[in-house]
């Protein structure tokens, strides 16, 4: 059986700019793979060439065993795109704008009818059918959205920030029909993320920073390969107390989001000599398990720059 | 993939589809609806009835008001208005996220095009058809034929001005942009098109200018057919079959224009 998508030495260049360098990647059907990475780092351009927009500068791409460059219509009639700003008409109705989708399938009638009322139930808004999508909340529009994706029932999902602009419950939902959907159907999902709790549910996710896959493997298996412990110190001064940390115990400390952070082989030793050099300094110190944005930092060098805003990349 | 999904690139049913969404959206919003027909209508009686009182220009058939003489081009406006509107939308379009969903659908790009296109100039036709009515106050005595022929003269241009705007349209990324070639290129366009004053009174440069401009040939079009019972009142234009054959190679390029820029995928090896 072909993998979903098979990518080997992908390569874009924007001018002087490699936005992708390098990618080798392999998805089996049935995975729900993450992309992980911070804006600018290549997703959007990988999403691009993945959607048979974007015809690369370089390298050989399958998806569901078909070339962009020579299929693109048999690609596009089995995949499902949904977008990071949901590719809805806000002044038709939810029912408007699946039918308007599934005349460009070339779906028609009472099956495109049935459809429409299925998709719809898989995202619970049978009750909003009639709603201009004009009037829906954002959580709403999104859900909408991936109902329009799945219309035509694709073999691959291709998801661009699934939980980008919802609010905790709306993307909890998100999550609910993405498993739902796996689960009844067998798609497959690639999906692009900035959020590391959105990646951790995935089964296998791949870091994408500065063009190339830093890393990739199942979450658990990627926290496991940190094979460490990390303290966590919220303090007043992190910048000088960091300092000061390094000088006096020698160890390998990252500022992330207004907290030391230190990534050590025996965490209980770590935070005693802590608490004893620095007590009256740190307002609040915490013992963890490693995370994936501890990966990405031992990948990168530096932390994971998070927060919404900014498309590109 | 279940077997009613298309396989190859879609045409027809996409590009109905995307044609009633252009009515859709039209009838759903009212600015639009009324401000298509009534800027031009203002714009007519005012300059109409203002420059009739002070000025006769060269080279215009003899009896004629100037009310009368700039209807054809009053016409023309309603379409371009029209079309600029419904050309607007393909910016928006883009700058939403909705034509994305339709360039990852297996729809092949003349599909696109054609139904885009074909959505704005049906409604600048309806706008024109409406704008028609004052051909009765204008005492222009009309036959059916005259006025059937006019319409379709009027839809051959709707979609030459449309499918320009369409191709202007796509790579922009924000309609300020769009109104600055409005007012740059599309309005003197139509101001030099005969819609204002003759070929015949101006300097021999500008008559250059206006000869080239294909636009010139919708409006004289546009009189021979509302004047199919006294051709010598259209002046001094251009032979029907000249407007004809103009008109449609301007409909031609304008819509292969359009699918160049719309085939025009990103990247390239």
């Amino acid at each position: 059986m072909s993998p979903a998508i098979a990518v080997s030495g992908l390569r874009h260049r924007y001018g002087d700019r490699m936005a992708l360098d390098g990618i080798n990647l392999r998805i089996e059907k049935g995975e729900v793979y993450g992309m992980l990475g911070p804006n600018g780092g290549g997703k959007t351009t990988l999403f691009r060439v993945l959607t048979t927009l974007l015809e690369p500068t370089d390298g050989t791409v399958r998806i569901l065993g078909r070339d962009p460059l020579r299929d693109s219509a048999g690609i596009r009639a089995r995949i499902g795109v949904v977008f990071q700003h949901a590719s809805l008409d806000l002044k038709l109705t939810a029912f408007e704008n699946l039918r308007h989708q599934g005349h460009l399938y070339g779906l028609r009638g009472r099956s495109l009818q049935e459809r429409i009322e299925s998709a719809l139930r898989t995202v619970r808004l049978a009750d909003r059918r009639d709603d201009r999508t004009e009037d829906l909340s954002g959580g709403l529009r999104r859900r909408v959205d991936l109902a329009r994706g799945l219309l035509h029932r694709p073999e691959l999902l291709l998801f661009d920030e699934p939980s980008s602009g919802l609010d905790p419950l709306a993307r909890r939902a998100m999550w609910d029909d993405l498993r739902r959907l796996r689960g009844e159907r067998g798609v497959t999902v690639l999906l692009t993320t900035h959020f590391i709790e959105e990646a951790e549910r995935c089964d296998r996710v791949g870091i994408l920073d500065r063009g190339r896959l830093v890393a990739e493997g199942a979450p658990e298996a990627l926290k496991r390969s940190m094979n460490k412990d990390v303290v966590v110190i919220e303090a007043d001064h992190t910048e000088a107390l960091k300092a000061d940390i390094e000088a006096q115990l020698n160890a390998s400390t990252v500022l992330v989001d207004g907290t030391v952070r230190i990534e050590c082989d025996d965490g209980q030793a770590m935070m005693a000599s802590l608490y004893a050099g620095f007590r009256e300094r740190i307002s609040a110190i915490r013992l963890g398990r490693p995370t994936l944005e501890d990966v990405f930092i031992r990948e990168t060098g530096r932390p994971f720059a998070t927060g919404e805003g900014g498309n590109a990349g | 993939m279940p077997d009613d999904v298309r396989r190859g690139e879609g045409f027809f049913l996409p590009a109905a589809t995307l044609w009633r969404r252009e009515l859709v959206r039209f009838v759903r919003d009212r600015h639009r609806l009324l401000g298509a027909i009534l800027q031009p209508f203002v714009f007519w009686l005012l300059l109409g009835i203002g420059m009739s009182a002070s000025f006769s220009p060269a080279g215009m058939a003899g009896t004629m008001s100037y009310l009368e003489y700039i209807y054809p081009g009053a016409l023309l406006m309603v379409l371009l208005f029209t079309a600029i509107f419904s050309t607007i939308s393909v910016v928006e379009d883009r700058r939403e996220g909705f034509m994305q969903a339709v360039l990852v659908a297996p729809v092949s790009p003349s599909g696109v095009v054609i139904g885009k296109v074909l959505g704005g100039t049906t409604l600048a036709v309806l706008e024109g058809v409406v704008f028609l009515l004052f051909v009765f106050q204008l005492d222009i005595p009309v036959s059916p034929v005259s006025l059937v022929a006019t319409v379709a003269f009027l839809f051959l241009v709707g979609l030459a001005l449309t499918g320009l705007g369409f191709a202007i349209a796509w790579r922009m990324a924000s309609t300020a942009g769009f109104h600055a070639i409005m007012n740059l290129f599309l309005l003197p366009m139509w101001a030099l098109s005969g819609a204002l004053f003759p070929l015949s009174g101006v300097p021999e440069w500008l008559a250059w200018v206006m000869r080239i401009n294909p636009l010139t040939y919708g409006v004289a079009g546009v009189r021979h057919m509302l004047y199919l019972h006294a051709p010598e009142l259209t002046g001094q234009v251009p032979s029907p079959e000249t407007c004809l054959l103009v008109t449609c190679l301007f409909v031609l390029l304008t819509l292969s224009v359009s699918l160049g820029v719309i085939k025009r995928r990103e990247g390239a090896r």
